[in-house]
């Protein structure tokens, strides 16, 4: 099957790559791009770990064809830091002790980050609803939803960024 | 876990995914939010040699009110559903439904269209388009038809829906003032399919039931339509013991498939106790409480 040039914009950077149009978000962009961050866990849609950020909405890229992002808009975990510091976000959850193994993180990170987008100022529960997409084995999420609290407080002191 | 080789199209129009569906045919699938389809594409049940990719079509998108129906594009979202003032106020019963369909990150892909189109009785939107009496305007070469959607629902995974068709568009009546609904899923887990549902929208006459319908979700190889316990209902002041002889209606129609969230026995006995819950809960808002 020919492939089909795709570019889009990944972490604020234009990216140009060739794909077979069965090729998935998650594997193009950690194999051909390089961005390591998102993980693949259970390439079933269920875990959440492969989670990015496409054209402003939280997807799990291993359920999206990389072909369906052309022309579009991807963030991912390495497409956080600013300047080489850690978003609040990041800070929240080494300070909270919001991840274990790590495995699930950057999907959690990703996820929370545009949940904080759309609702800036979130109550527990509006959290863990938010938040139901991501799975993680190791921290019975206490800790998860302590960190994306701190991390809402932080930003909405910062003006919200 | 990647899918088989296919041809990829992005139309932008649906007369150019009509055009194609008819060029390839057996060999095309229609893709939505592809939350069904791409996992099966990955397993090898669904093995297309031409995949029509809808989502690039915006002529699909988008909820209005005209003529006092709601119209509501076949590639609206699970989460648009649910953030739309207009449903919240004119159809509350679908934004109820879909905030139980699976997760965030599954309902921003996931939209009401392939949810019906796919015919799985375990997805939630059958039974509530049977319950909320809709009809789906189905667009082929041919042109247009609009057909009910009691009857639409043929048998697990097959629909009306012909092959040279695309399902466009959903129309719902607006609810009246005073309308009661409710959607009560079992399931095991976020993102589980229900082990059993039942939807429910009715009116009140004072306190006597001026009309109910009924509709359950994977009790059966579709989403079945409770005729028999509606009219248990219907004209009567609803009590306790009417509830009950509807719940036991519900169950006599029930033929759930056997899987891990449990046997047929348990299936049918969870589809009674969720029409039980779901009728007290509409019952509830219709009186205001």
């Amino acid at each position: 099957m020919a492939k089909k040039p795709i570019s889009f914009m990944l972490n604020g950077r234009k990216v140009e790559t060739l794909v077979e149009p069965r090729e998935l978000l998650i594997h193009v962009i950690r194999e051909q791009l390089n961005q390591t961050g998102s993980h693949i866990g259970c390439e079933t849609s269920h875990c959440g770990a492969c989670t990015v950020d496409l054209n402003g909405r939280s997807v799990k890229s291993c359920t999206v064809l990389a072909v369906q992002a052309e022309g579009g808009t991807v963030l991912t975990v390495e497409g956080l830091p600013k300047n080489g510091t850690l978003h609040p976000l990041q800070e929240a959850f080494t300070q909270e002790h919001g991840l274990q193994c790590g495995y699930c993180t950057p999907g959690m990170l990703v996820r929370a980050y545009r949940f904080l987008q759309e609702n800036p100022n979130p109550t527990e529960e509006q959290i863990r609803f938010g938040m139901s997409g991501n799975l993680c084995r190791c921290t019975g999420y206490m800790n998860i939803v302590k960190a994306v609290q701190s991390a809402a407080k932080k930003m909405q002191a910062a003006g919200g960024k | 876990m990647i899918p088989g080789t296919f041809e990829y199209h992005a139309p932008s129009t649906v007369d150019e995914a009509i055009r194609l569906l008819g060029e390839y045919r057996d060999e095309a699938k229609l893709l939505a939010g592809g939350h069904s389809l791409l996992p099966m594409m990955k397993l090898r049940f669904a093995e297309p040699g031409h995949l029509i990719d809808l989502n690039r079509v915006q002529a699909l998108k988008g909820i209005r009110e005209q003529g006092g129906m709601i119209h509501i594009g076949a590639m609206t979202t699970e989460n648009e559903l649910i953030a739309s003032e207009l449903l919240r106020k004119k159809c509350p019963l679908i934004p109820e439904a879909a905030r139980l369909i699976a997760d965030p990150q599954v309902r921003n892909c996931g939209t009401i269209g392939g949810d019906i189109a796919h015919g799985d009785p375990g997805n939630d939107h059958p039974a509530i388009m049977l319950a909320t009496e809709a009809s789906f305007v189905l667009r082929g070469r041919g042109g247009e038809r609009v057909v009910p959607a009691d009857g639409f629902f043929l048998g697990t995974y097959s629909t009306e829906l012909k092959a040279d068709e695309i399902l466009t568009e959903i129309r719902v009546a607006s609810v009246p003032a005073g309308t009661g609904y409710a959607y009560c899923k079992l399931k095991r887990k976020t993102g589980d399919f229900a082990t059993a549902a039942a939807a429910v929208q009715l009116q009140l006459d004072g306190k006597t039931c001026k009309k109910i319908v009924i509709a359950l979700t994977n009790a059966g190889p579709t989403a079945l339509k409770a005729k028999e316990a509606a009219a248990v209902l219907t004209g009567k002041t609803v009590d306790d013991k009417l509830i009950e002889q509807a719940a036991q209606k519900a169950m006599a129609i029930c033929d759930p498939a056997e899987d891990l969230r449990g046997d047929r026995e348990y299936k049918t006995h969870m589809a009674g106790e969720m029409t039980r819950r779901a009728i007290r809960q509409a019952l509830a808002r219709a009186q205001g409480k």
